[in-house]
């Protein structure tokens, strides 16, 4: 993922055969290329062979607790709204070895690193998405402690982004300021347009290596017309944002630590753990040791984590975070408010998927509005 | 680009063999162990290590020995769970993985000039131990010297000889009570708290170092201010649930706070809010 966002070039347009002609490049070039595909019931980012893959004429349907595929009636492949689970799968395992050793005379010895996989190419990165990749780049990238793992499988993927040109009911990266519209982080910026043989793409590249990669396809200059298309897209997506967030609650939500919505809500949570699961910016981890039978070799993994569980602040004498309501209060309040103390950024890019996920259908957008409207009228 | 070395993964442990293995209590035990460089190991009281045990997981524990001795590093750990139980099975000869050290520091420094008082509670007392050795190696940059104790029973006193033996000195002011007496035990019985109210230091010119379970910290904090030693001048250690030591695990978080980075030691006028706070 591209650090700065350079002068975007003059854009290009090109059709489904162009974007297939895009991911055989980057196959050649050695990329694994990551792409929305249908796999049970749901639009997932997994490895494309090429643009057949690609959900054609596949939307969703997003609602409290509820996740549905439909036909769109178009030929539009990048017409659903998020992936069930975001870039985070590819670019921060579910698990990792951290490291294997074995027993040796003198007590054990750290084998070396696995060889390196081979870099990522991304097709379809949503902007909220690459929000995500950002607060993650941050988290794993502390000036003492970093995650050299993380950081070299972003540095060297090569984001292909697609600006969203229709809001979900669930969407609220509007009110996050993490979309609709792609503005870093890219190195190539894809707009879908209806054409009335399948889709166009408007290509505009964000880095020098994203420019290189276009200029191999055969592509025609845009034209005025279409370029207003992409933009009327993308400002229209911003205004059906089916969620908004108030964000100068959320952010103070740590001055709230005894509110009695925590109790309400804990009413109504399962702590599943689904939310952290599915947000593509929780980046907890436990870990597991593991050993051969005779116990000469062992491994150190590391796995996702939730804070949702009874056993994630367990110390000696037991957890500190006992019930639902502190496990909830926790999650929510690091995601939206002490994350700026962490990190200088609200941890929720507004993706919406933790509201689709919950089994109950919680949301983190009407839990802050109800603390919101429970301050107004007192200082 | 030209190519630099990879660079560090915080998660990767160095091999030290233990040197010695001392039981201290029952279930409590220090490991003296020597470093892997020539260089020795450096830290600042008040720091940890992650300790390692071959397959069968990685604890945090705070090291408890001499801040000025780069020769060994000792670390004295109770035995209450799956790692802490293989670790004291090991012996002298062994070897164990160590990431660190993590974490803040006792300000030992900022003490200077003024009186030092040390509270600590049960096996409090062990990431104390490097702070205190710190005052007396350094004695003349201090005022009183002020050490107050506090273990549930006479057999739960940690480094007894040692405690005995600065008790035994003029220049450094011991004080031990125990919850329940037991056996022949003929000093002070009482929490640790009781001890602050007694006194033996100058408020006003007075840091304090307070190590114990939670709640202990929170009364003997207060205990402190009735005293009239300011908020700002209190410091405590905080443990919590830890996988990485590093800030990358997210478990030990305490509201804004990483424990593992941004702690185990905070000011306590940071922190005193959250004290307050049940379950955080």
């Amino acid at each position: 993922m591209p650090g700065v966002d350079t002068p975007a070039s003059a854009a290009t347009v090109f059709d489904l055969d162009g974007l297939a002609a895009l991911v055989t490049a980057l196959k050649s070039k050695g990329y694994r290329v990551i792409g929305p595909r249908v796999a049970d019931d749901a639009v997932v980012y997994d490895d494309i062979d090429d643009v057949r893959d690609l959900p054609a004429g596949i939307g969703d349907e997003q609602a409290g607790g509820r996740y549905r595929l439909r036909k769109r009636g178009d030929s539009a492949v990048f017409g659903y709204t998020v992936s069930p689970q975001g870039w985070k799968r590819h670019l921060f395992p579910p698990r990792q070895k951290l490291f294997a050793a074995r027993r040796s005379a003198t007590g054990f010895e750290v084998l070396p690193p696995d060889p390196a996989p081979p870099p990522f190419a991304f097709i379809g990165v949503r902007a909220c998405e690459l929000a995500a990749m950002a607060v993650q780049a941050k988290v794993f990238g502390d000036k003492d402690y970093a995650d050299p793992g993380y950081q070299g499988r972003l540095k060297d993927a090569f984001v292909v982004a697609v600006e969203c040109g229709e809001a979900g009911d669930l969407c609220f990266c509007a009110s996050m300021g993490t979309g609709p519209a792609v503005k870093a982080g890219y190195d190539v910026k894809l707009v879908e347009l209806a054409g009335k043989d399948g889709p166009r793409f408007i290509a505009t590249a964000g880095t020098a290596r994203g420019e290189k990669m276009l200029g191999k396809l055969k592509a025609a200059k845009a034209a005025d017309g279409d370029l207003k298309a992409a933009a009327d897209r993308v400002a229209k997506a911003a205004k059906k944002m089916g969620r908004k967030m108030e964000t100068a609650t959320s952010a103070r939500l740590k001055e709230f630590s005894e509110h009695p919505r925590w109790d309400q809500v804990a009413a109504r949570c399962m702590t599943c753990g689904n939310c952290t699961m599915v947000c593509p910016t929780c980046f907890c981890t436990t870990v597991e040791d593991v050993t051969d039978l005779k116990g000469d070799n062992a491994e150190r993994w590391r796995m996702w984590d939730s804070c949702f569980s009874v056993e994630f602040s367990y110390i000696h004498g037991g957890p500190i975070r006992s019930e639902a309501r502190s496990r909830y209060r926790q999650w929510i309040t690091h995601k939206l408010s002490t994350w700026f103390d962490q990190f200088g950024t609200a941890g929720c890019v507004g993706c919406g998927r933790c509201i689709a996920w919950c089994p109950v259908g919680i949301d983190i957008t009407e839990e802050v509005a109800a603390i919101h409207e429970s301050l107004k009228g007192r200082k | 680009m030209t190519m630099t070395a990879s660079p560090k993964d915080p998660m990767l442990p160095r091999q030290f063999r233990i040197d010695k293995v001392r039981r201290e209590l029952s279930d409590t035990f220090t490991m003296e162990l020597t470093p892997d460089a020539k260089a020795g190991f450096v830290f600042k009281p008040g720091q940890f290590n992650m300790l390692y045990v071959f397959g069968v997981g990685e604890v945090p524990i705070s090291i408890s020995g001499d801040p000025g001795d780069r020769t060994k590093v000792v670390h004295t750990t109770r035995a209450v769970g799956a790692v802490t139980r293989a670790m004291d099975a090991l012996k002298s000869g062994d070897t164990v993985g160590v990431r660190g050290p993590f974490g803040t520091a006792w300000p030992v420094e900022a003490a200077y000039g003024q009186d030092i008082v040390f509270v600590a509670g049960g096996v409090g007392l062990a990431p104390l131990r490097p702070a205190i050795y710190h005052a007396m190696a350094n004695r003349e940059r201090f005022g009183k010297v002020v050490v107050l104790y506090g273990a549930r029973t006479p057999e739960d006193i940690l480094f007894r000889a040692e405690v005995e033996k600065w008790r035994g000195r003029f220049d450094m002011d011991v004080l031990v009570t125990v919850d329940r007496a037991t056996g022949k035990w003929g000093g002070n019985v009482g929490v640790v708290t009781n001890l602050v109210g007694r006194g033996g230091f100058d408020p006003l010119h007075t840091t304090a170092f307070v190590c114990g379970p939670e709640v202990m910290m929170r009364f003997v904090a207060a205990a402190l201010e009735k005293k009239g030693v300011d908020r700002s001048s209190i410091w405590v250690s905080m443990e919590r649930n830890m996988k990485c030591g590093c800030g990358l695990c997210g478990h030990c978080q305490w509201g804004p706070h990483f424990v593992c980075k941004d702690g185990p030691v905070f000011r306590y006028d940071r922190v005193a809010d959250m004290f307050q706070v049940r379950e955080l």
